[in-house]
């Protein structure tokens, strides 16, 4: 796999506008992406990563960031100095990107066909007829299923894989010397991440195109990558082939990254003794079907009848794919959507059909925290304000919430200061902990985490899930944590559920689990999980 | 998609009857038409006798269950002026009022979607900033004042145009032009400034998806994006804005009809307030429902028409 580089990026820097808290967004970054071989940029949020992958597109918001120094060789052919005519017709033809966000990336209002038929009306002159056998040949290429039934469809009519198949088919069509993709799994599932890495990989073998793979995750690089290289906050920390990354890093950053993995091989735990805090049984939650005219039955069955309990003391994990219900289960049991069958036991009540104010009192005892810290906290309060306001609803008087408050943000890591502040001045790390302070201001009994660490990179995701853990123990919580992520619910679950389709498939204590999965569905989540087997001998 | 339709047009009934009531009592506690009719120096047998010769003597629910049994029948009662029937006035003035909307509609959405798509496309430099100024005098100047300087403008000073006037198109279709252009101008004004912002805001929205991104990473001109693959994304808001508009139009036509002595709805609704003609203004007020109705309805299929994920 030698020979030309198809891409080369030279001393590579790309300024920041004033005022930001660097000069760079990225500063003399090099490297070379060669023919049929997947080079992975891998870094935390803020390394770069992703500014120098649409440096090479030319995609750069323009007037916030612009590359300074260095060149960037696309078949020898410098673009950065290329006219914007020139960029245009590269772009589609020599080099393509595919997104994070397969949903958001395709036009909703235009059908999957037009949008692949859209590359080869830009820089073919082929008759519509050809075009349209290429599309669907494209398309078939992808493994999508009746690809001429897909090119009449809607993207919101198609699963997230399917998707990101098709952004691959309009990247692919054409057959560009080199495929940019950034983040291009992170929003899909394990086992259609485990899917849409195969293609990219088949791709790369079948058309000799480069890849440049840009990813935070390190079970994906670990999975796919010839070339690793690592960036920190605009810089290589260390480049090399993905072997030498992995067993024998250069330097701590590199090694910080990969430790931060939780491993997919959970600690031993002593099972919770506590008493029950919470408990659903037979919960069953259907969406529609509601309207005049709806007959009895119809609908969208979400939850089909789902029994768990939690213990004081205790972490329940409900793992499971988008749609599988987890997050639908957790938003009844807080009763933030109503149930439409079954019980949620609290504290010896049943709170699953109470009223908006019977529940009231009810309410302070089960907190949930969210998965997007940039979303759930109010932008135009204060973090105090936002904190207070639950314990004052249930009539602790000001000074005293503000002086719990204190207290708590000692107990999450933050200052007490930051209580005055606006959650947009803080990083996404220290706004969870901000969210799970606010949880603990109402003095819960049970703590529902709703993908809580999800969003965060792995150093901070760790320290959150030790914050998790901690605040457990030391309030003797009952801790319901709802996650995707199989390789952080083996860090934190003491006991796991997993759901699929709206039922659950198998449950059990997490060591046992992994270890021996009993059913199918488990053993192919497990399976799917990236990167398998690294986690283990470095972590070990 | 038909049920909707269907749905929608048996929505109207109750909409419509809700609306009657209120009119018509109104209308019965804000004067007495029949003193009015009667005029100034009548005695009080002579306005009794009016009332008695109306009907207006009789208990208001009579009144009303007659009047809603006529309307059922599609008739609107006569104007206690002129004794022509209802239906026939509105005909008579109809067309006039659903020219000038028209143009004015057409014309505004002519002007006001490049306008705002440009301002979005160039936010926050000088062709943006320009756009906005522009809108913001076309929501601030009054009709009457724009219409007068236009007309002194274009027909006093310049005689390019007539002053006044209306001539159906279907009769000369040059001098409907001709005298159509100052009264569509006048009007358009505020419409183009509320399309062209709310087009920018859309728009400028619309652009920060990834799907443009993905757009331009395909080579895509800026043209193609912005009018392909932007507008049809941000035009939902856009045609809310626009079917107001023309909801807004067909009531707010009257001071431009005045100013420019267009014999169209806007002044048969005026002179029907002055005068306490009820049973015009009654059907009026009933019309004015339905055809609100009939745009909601019209606005919601749009919305399917340009948007796949909306579906009824």
């Amino acid at each position: 796999m030698t020979g030309k580089p198809v891409l080369s990026i030279r001393n590579l820097s790309v300024a920041l506008p004033e005022g930001a808290d660097r000069r760079h967004a990225v500063e003399n970054v090099s490297f070379d992406v060669d023919p049929g071989e997947i080079v992975c940029v891998v870094g935390e949020s803020g390394s770069g990563k992703s500014v120098t992958a649409f440096s090479v597109m030319g995609l750069l918001p323009p007037g916030e960031l612009k590359p300074v120094q260095g060149e960037i060789l696309l078949e020898g052919e410098n673009v950065l100095t290329a006219s914007p005519q020139r960029l245009r017709d590269l772009r589609g033809t020599r080099m393509a990107m595919i997104f994070q966000e397969p949903a958001t990336a395709l036009n909703p209002v235009m059908t999957v066909g037009q949008q692949i038929d859209e590359v080869l009306r830009i820089h073919t002159g082929l008759p519509p007829a050809e075009r349209k056998a290429k599309v669907i040949g494209v398309l078939d290429a992808m493994h999508l299923p009746d690809p001429a039934g897909a090119y009449d469809k809607y993207p919101h009519q198609m699963s997230g894989g399917q998707r990101q198949r098709v952004m691959i088919a309009a990247a692919m069509a054409l057959d560009p010397a080199i495929l940019i993709a950034d983040e291009p799994t992170t929003a899909l599932d394990v086992t259609t991440q485990a899917q849409i890495l195969t293609l990219i990989k088949e791709m790369q073998e079948r058309r000799g195109t480069g890849v440049l793979f840009i990813t935070h995750d390190f079970g994906v690089v670990a999975e796919i990558a010839d070339k690793v290289v690592v960036m920190r906050q605009g810089s290589v920390v260390e480049s090399g082939p993905a072997g030498a990354i992995f067993e024998n890093p250069r330097e701590d950053y590199t090694r910080m990254l990969i430790s931060s993995v939780p491993s997919l091989d959970p600690p031993a735990r002593e099972p919770a003794q506590g008493p029950v805090a919470v408990e659903s049984i037979g919960l069953v939650k259907r969406y529609g079907g509601g309207g005049w005219f709806a007959k009895k039955g119809e609908g969208f069955l979400a939850v089909k009848g789902v029994d768990l309990s939690v213990r004081r003391g205790e972490t329940l994990g409900v793992v499971g794919e988008s749609g599988s219900g987890k997050s639908t289960v957790a938003r009844c049991i807080v009763r933030l959507i109503d149930p439409t069958e079954g019980a949620v036991r609290l504290a010896g009540t049943d709170i699953a059909k109470l009223s908006t104010r019977g529940l009231r009192p009810y309410r302070r005892r089960i907190q949930i925290v969210f998965q997007d810290p940039y979303r759930s906290l109010n932008p135009r309060r204060t973090v105090g304000a936002s904190i207070i306001e639950g314990p004052m609803n249930f009539g602790l008087p000001k000074a005293e919430a503000t002086a719990r408050a204190r207290n708590l943000m000692g107990l999450v890591g933050l200052k007490p200061d930051a209580l005055e502040r606006y959650p947009h001045q803080f990083s996404g790390g220290q706004r969870q902990r901000l969210a799970i302070a606010r949880a603990l201001a109402m003095e819960p009994d049970v703590i529902i985490a709703d993908e809580a660490v999800s969003a965060l990179d792995v150093s901070v995701q760790k320290q959150v899930l030790e914050l998790l853990d901690r605040v457990k123990r030391e309030f003797d919580l009952a801790l319901l944590f709802i996650t995707h992520d199989l390789r952080v619910a083996a860090q934190i679950c003491d006991r796991i559920m997993v759901m699929q389709r709206g039922e659950v498939v198998e449950a059990g204590p997490t060591r046992a689990m992994f270890r021996a999965p009993k059913h199918p569905y488990t053993a192919a989540l497990l399976a799917a999980a990236p990167g398998r087997g690294f986690g283990e001998t470095v972590a070990a | 998609m038909p049920f909707l339709i269907i749905q929608r047009l048996l929505s109207t009934i109750p909409v419509l009857l809700v609306v009657a009531v209120v009119v018509f009592l109104m209308l019965r506690v804000s004067g007495d038409p029949a003193a009015i009719l009667a005029g100034d120096t009548a005695t009080s047998e002579q306005i009794e006798a009016v009332r008695v010769a109306l009907g207006l003597d009789r208990p208001v629910w009579e009144q009303f269950l007659g009047w809603i049994v006529q309307v059922l029948r599609g008739d609107l009662g006569e104007s206690l002026f002129t004794g022509l029937p209802v239906t026939t006035l509105i005909g008579q003035r109809i067309e006039p009022t659903a020219m000038l909307a028209l143009t004015t509609i057409v014309f505004s959405v002519l002007v006001a979607v490049p306008l705002g798509v440009l301002a979005a496309w160039r936010a926050n430099t000088w062709v943006d900033r320009a756009v906005m100024v522009f809108a913001v005098l076309g929501f601030s100047v009054p009709v009457f004042v724009l219409g007068y300087f236009l007309m002194y403008a274009f027909s006093i000073s310049l005689r390019w145009l007539p002053v006044q006037g209306y001539t159906s198109p279907f009769v000369d279709f040059g001098a409907f032009l001709r005298q159509i252009i100052l009264p569509t101008l006048t009007l358009s004004c505020i419409y183009i400034a509320l399309i062209a912002r709310i087009t920018r805001a859309s728009v400028m929205e619309v652009l920060n998806e990834d799907y443009i991104r993905t757009a331009r990473a395909k080579g895509q001109i800026e043209r193609i994006v912005l009018f392909r693959h932007a507008l049809k994304n941000a035009a939902v808001p856009i045609v809310t804005v626009i079917g107001l508009g023309v909801a807004l139009l067909i009531g707010g036509v009257v001071v431009t009809e005045s100013v420019f002595n267009i014999p169209g709805l806007g002044r048969l609704v005026v002179d029907a307030i002055t005068r306490r003609d009820y049973p015009i203004i009654q059907g009026l007020i009933l019309f004015f429902a339905f055809i609100y109705v009939m745009l909601n309805l019209m606005i919601d299929l749009t919305y399917a028409a340009l948007d796949p994920r909306i579906r009824y």
